[in-house]
């Protein structure tokens, strides 16, 4: 019991409830740190292949114009760095979609906690605190690198400030940076999906071969039932042979044989029927241990 | 025993209108909501309002998983952007400088007053401390930034320095210059307020007795007033911008230490939104020094000059800020 029990919890700690003025809870997921980590690798290459690109056109813009009047290229070059370093994330985050390329990548945006609409002051201050979350204890550290004066207690002591802010959003809850914290904001993951074909439309042959009694759907419920879901909709031919063995075993029918993934559709089929009638009667069985009160 | 099951119906019945909500969607954040003809327009917030009808009857009568997270995602994106920013960027600009700003800066008065003490001292220490001991020049002005304005340097020199200019050509790329690294500070000196002030606190009282060195420099071989004038051209602007980015930061680490009535969540929450508003303006304001410090300073020579327009840009900054203004939204 405890092990379904713990899943689900975990699962439900991750949602965060959003309602909507309709009244519909819209129970948003937070991103996880590997989803946000891998959107921040994404848009920090992404700045360094701008500026690599910003520099090479300088330097050809100054090969063609030619140094003495290499003025204005110096101011180009020197405010490009300078928007990009402090508007890249601002400015994409003010957008329609809330999210950088990186994040956009990840499926993540950012919603204000509030559920109200994100505004501008809360991007800036959610993006100005990477200055002290990134960008302090990189300079301090190619400084101290650069410098090779950097005492071996002055490098643990930015060690120590970097894994302050790096491991933030791992002791809270709702794994908010420093940013998010100061803004109000929370990192969601919403990606977009294509609405994949529901198993039952295509699949399922018009006289199934297998029938069942009701006993035999009784033995499941709704979590079992969706993990059933997903390993149809995975189609790896270990996973299908085991669960299909495993239900076999189960409702009694151990020593039938026949296509697997086929057994499975038609279960799959029969006990979704049943169950979603239940359903409409208020009975909503939650795994296999839940005996319905 | 398998027919046609209600939700399968009902998932038949309903997907046209979700895949149309999609397209529709997909075109308003790819391109923007001008790229929205009227009648998807005015389609829009039925079909919105369409899944969420059907994301709660499917979350009730529905076990198919893929179904419910695609109704998810596409309610969370509909919602996003019904719901969402419809000013356009140019409106937005215009309000942030007709009312936001001013609001957000008459907001931080009492920390502004702070960081204005804290420099004050932070000059008055530098001041009297290297009028009396003229050892401590180095420790409060670094070699590279004196670049040869130290106590060893004769008279000449000190005032040659203030009204060479580096040339006309150079010009811009200073003021760009200036401009890019004084706004690094700033942001760096609101940003290091969540550490509950400490560090912004000792950055103003550094910054401070930065200038109270250098001016005990100038005043002790006669030339105060001529100093007082190359630093106001800019420094009006410039160090009233700083002060607020400190004020600004000084917001975050009081409301972290001393949430008051509310939590120390939502405390942190208010103060980072209306001081992170202060911040947008401060680096606007940075701009304008970095072109008076980087232009304005080496084009205007005369004394009185330089004084007139540094008190004339104090005054505007004054009175744009703290002057009552209405407040209709």
């Amino acid at each position: 019991m405890s092990d379904l029990a713990a899943i689900r919890k975990f699962e439900a700690a991750k949602r965060r409830s959003l309602v909507t003025p309709e009244g519909v809870d819209l129970s948003l997921k937070l991103a996880d740190i590997g989803q946000r980590i891998a959107a921040f690798v994404v848009d920090g290459l992404i700045m360094i292949g701008c500026l690599i690109a910003l520099t090479f056109l300088a330097i050809a813009a100054l090969a063609a114009i030619g140094i003495e009047r290499g003025e204005l290229v110096a101011v180009i070059w020197l405010l490009g760095y300078f928007i990009l370093r402090n508007g890249y994330f601002i400015l994409m985050e003010m957008g329609p979609r809330a999210a950088t390329f990186g994040k956009r990548g990840s499926g993540l945006r950012v919603v204000a906690r509030s559920g109200e609409r994100l505004t501008a002051d809360r991007v800036i201050a959610r993006n100005l605190m990477r200055e002290i979350e990134f960008y302090l204890p990189i300079s301090f550290l190619s400084y101290n690198a650069a410098e090779g004066a950097g005492s071996a207690l002055m490098s643990l002591a930015g060690l120590a400030w970097t894994g302050l802010f790096l491991f933030f959003p791992m002791f809270n809850k709702d794994k908010m940076r420093v940013g998010d914290l100061l803004a109000g904001t929370w990192v969601i993951s919403a990606p977009r999906k294509k609405l994949a074909v529901d198993l039952l439309d295509t699949e399922v042959p018009a006289a199934p071969q297998f029938t069942f009694t009701e006993a035999q759907l009784d033995v499941y419920g709704v979590f079992e039932l969706q993990t059933l879901e997903r390993v149809l909709r995975e189609a790896q031919p270990e996973a299908i042979a085991t669960v299909a063995y495993t239900i076999r075993n189960k409702i009694g029918l151990g020593n039938q044989y026949g296509d697997d993934h086929e057994f499975l559709l038609c279960y799959y089929d029969a006990i979704r029927a049943r169950m979603e009638r239940g359903l409409l009667f208020g009975k909503r069985r939650a795994d296999k241990f839940d005996k319905g009160a | 025993m398998a027919g046609p099951s209600d939700s399968r119906r009902f998932r038949a019945a309903r997907e046209g209108e979700w895949r149309r909500l999609e397209e529709i969607l997909t075109t308003a954040e790819k391109k923007s909501v001008k790229a929205l003809d009227d009648e998807e327009l005015l389609a829009l917030p039925i079909l919105y309002r369409g899944a969420l009808s059907s994301l709660s009857v499917a979350r009730e009568t529905s076990l198919d998983l893929e179904l419910i997270t695609y109704l998810e995602g596409l309610c969370a994106r509909a919602y996003f952007f019904v719901y969402g920013v419809r000013t356009s960027a140019g409106s937005r600009l215009a309000a942030f400088f007709a009312r936001d700003w001013p609001l957000a800066i008459q907001s931080l008065w009492r920390e502004t007053l702070v960081s204005l003490a804290i420099t004050l001292i932070g000059a008055l220490a530098g001041y009297l401390l290297v009028v009396n001991d003229p050892e401590w020049y180095a420790s409060f002005v670094s070699p590279d930034l004196a670049a040869g304005r130290d106590f060893s340097a004769s008279a000449e020199f000190l005032r040659q320095q203030l009204y060479d200019s580096p040339g006309a050509d150079g010009l811009s790329f200073f003021a760009t210059f200036l401009f890019t690294h004084n706004s690094q500070i700033a942001i760096m000196c609101f940003a290091l307020g969540f550490a509950f002030g400490v560090p912004t606190l000792m950055l103003l009282i550094q910054n401070g007795a930065m200038l109270g060195a250098i001016l005990a420099l100038y005043f002790s071989r006669g030339l105060g007033l001529e100093m007082g004038g190359w630093l106001i051209i800019h420094g009006s602007t410039e160090m009233f911008a700083i002060i607020l980015a400190g004020a600004a930061g000084f917001r975050i680490g009081w409301s972290v230490v001393f949430p008051g009535e509310e939590t120390r969540l939502d405390a942190a929450t208010a103060a980072g939104r209306s001081s992170a508003l202060a911040m947008a303006g401060v680096v606007a304001m940075l701009a304008c020094a970095g072109m008076l410090e980087g232009i304005g300073r080496q084009i205007v020579i005369s004394d009185m000059a330089r004084y007139a327009i540094g008190l004339i840009m104090l005054a505007l900054w004054l009175a744009y800020f703290y002057l009552p203004r209405r407040i209709d939204v």
